[in-house]
């Protein structure tokens, strides 16, 4: 049987179509994907993210082990809470995941990890720990849900009360513990919001006060529209072991600098550097049709491949994320149905709090 | 439970037809086939005064998840499509069997709709899948 999540009852009450997704039993939509698209750009929605894995890593050399396993230097992370958007990567450079690092004490941190990811993430962070000392204690008691939508802090308001102060006016990208809420100001939609850690048994009672205070649930049809209008990549779609940060539009979370911090990847990622290598861009296309995984890309330099593509709902017309040689014109010519079809190439970033960037 | 009028005829690709007498035929995706597509956002219809064959490509049903490829039920000319969808897809998911119709079909030989599924035959197509 599929895992569940402890929201699982929740969501049928609220009338889930549930899919499988990576061996757990998600929501796909409760009724229509786009109306919750919407909401989240519009006002609030709330997902399920208790999939995901939350792993604490501990110890006298904490610091030391995560400067060494990710890509992105948590030596930059000084603030207690402090949060950074990182990827752990193999010796050939290829990312094994990318994750969320929260930053507690330089003896102390937590990772966000995806569930797709779970077994290899978990076999890949125990075995380079070995060589250090600290302690890696998955958190599989712990449930999460993300509250995003340009109301969201309204709507924690309401059902925090006055523990909001503690939350209130925090950066993008930092954390704090409410007593049992682990809240981060993170996301993955584009909009402002909270991503809330809490004990599974707790849960379902947050999500239904949110949801009594008219916040929309929200499944992951929603969140992939979401995420992929904000440019965010999808580890296993637009990114995996066999392609690199450089190559996914993720180059930015790659701190090459102090030159001397040795970590897993390096060697290769500065080799490509120097050798040049394919790069993610995004796609417009405003005619009608929708871009799609897996369709052909045809640049200057040579051909491509559409990692994600979707309708827009923000938008109203196509966008995509493509994997094409460096060499690229303002245009692509993109096959879809055995029609080439001219499309326009952008940065992957497309839609922003709720308005286009394009 | 997926609604299935018994008054309307099916083919296995998803496609329901109604008589509308004259030898013209409403066609449609059924309510069945636009649960698994989801929220619809483009709908491409076939020309007025098309001649079609049965089973050929006539259409396509776009939807966030998918495109999917409509097929004409029975040979013959389009003779209306329904324009409506052009600004309002989801019509097609809100009203499958009503404001949702795709095209009409001025079928070449009527009898050809005799063979198509009855609602206890497509239900046995779903039951499969």
């Amino acid at each position: 049987m599929a895992n569940r999540t402890p929201l699982y009852e929740a969501h049928v009450k609220a009338g889930a179509k549930m899919v499988d997704f990576h061996g757990w039993d998600m929501p796909l939509h409760y009724g229509s994907q786009m109306e919750e698209h919407h909401a989240v750009r519009k006002d609030s929605g709330i997902f399920d993210v208790s999939h995901m894995t939350i792993v604490d890593v501990a110890g006298v050399e904490a610091k030391d082990f995560l400067r060494y396993m990710l890509a992105n230097d948590v030596a930059k992370l000084t603030v207690h809470g402090k949060a950074q958007y990182s990827s752990m990567l193999n010796e050939s450079g290829g990312v094994i995941d990318d994750l969320i690092v929260y930053y507690f004490t330089d003896e102390s941190y937590r990772l966000v990890v995806n569930s797709a990811t779970r077994e290899r993430d978990l076999g890949w962070i125990n075995s380079v720990a070995a060589s250090f000392k600290v302690t890696i204690t998955e958190q599989s008691q712990l449930a999460m849900v993300a509250l995003q939508g340009p109301n969201a802090a309204d709507k924690l308001k309401l059902v925090m009360g006055d523990d909001f102060a503690e939350v209130s006016g925090m950066k993008p990208f930092m954390s704090v513990q409410v007593g049992d809420l682990f809240i981060a100001t993170t996301g993955y939609t584009g909009e402002k919001g909270y991503e809330i850690v809490v004990p599974a048994d707790a849960v379902e009672k947050l999500w239904d006060d949110l949801l009594n205070v008219g916040v929309q649930p929200s499944g992951l049809g929603a969140r992939d529209t979401l995420r992929l209008e904000a440019g965010m990549n999808l580890y296993g779609q637009d990114m995996d072991e066999t392609t690199t940060p450089l190559e996914s539009n993720m180059g930015w979370s790659v701190a090459f600098e102090p030159a001397d911090r040795q970590f897993i990847g390096r060697a290769a990622l500065e080799q490509q550097k120097a050798n040049g290598h394919a790069k993610l861009v995004g796609l417009v296309m405003q005619e009608k049709g929708v871009l799609r995984h897996g369709q052909k890309v045809i640049v200057e330099g040579g051909e491509g491949m559409i990692t994600s593509g979707t309708f827009s709902p923000t938008l109203g017309f196509s966008v995509a994320m493509a994997r094409v040689p460096n060499t690229v014109g303002d245009t692509a010519e993109v096959e879809m149905r055995k029609k080439l079809v001219t499309v326009s190439v952008v940065k992957p970033s497309f839609v922003r709090n709720g308005k286009s960037v394009l | 439970m997926s609604n299935i009028p018994k008054e309307l005829k099916y083919a296995s690709t998803h496609e329901w037809v109604r008589n509308e007498g004259d030898g013209i035929y409403t066609v449609g995706i059924t309510e069945h086939a636009q649960d698994l597509l989801g929220d619809m956002v483009f709908v491409e219809l076939p020309d007025v005064g098309d001649n079609v064959a049965a089973g050929d490509d006539v259409a396509v049903a776009e939807s966030v998840k998918a495109a999917s490829d409509i097929y004409a039920p029975i040979a013959g000319e389009i003779v209306e499509i329904n324009e409506d969808l052009e600004d309002a897809p989801e019509t097609v998911n809100s009203d499958p069997y009503g404001d949702g119709w795709l095209f009409k079909i001025k079928a070449d030989d009527a009898s050809e709709v005799d063979g198509l599924l009855d609602a206890e035959g497509y239900q046995a197509v779903i039951d499969e899948e």
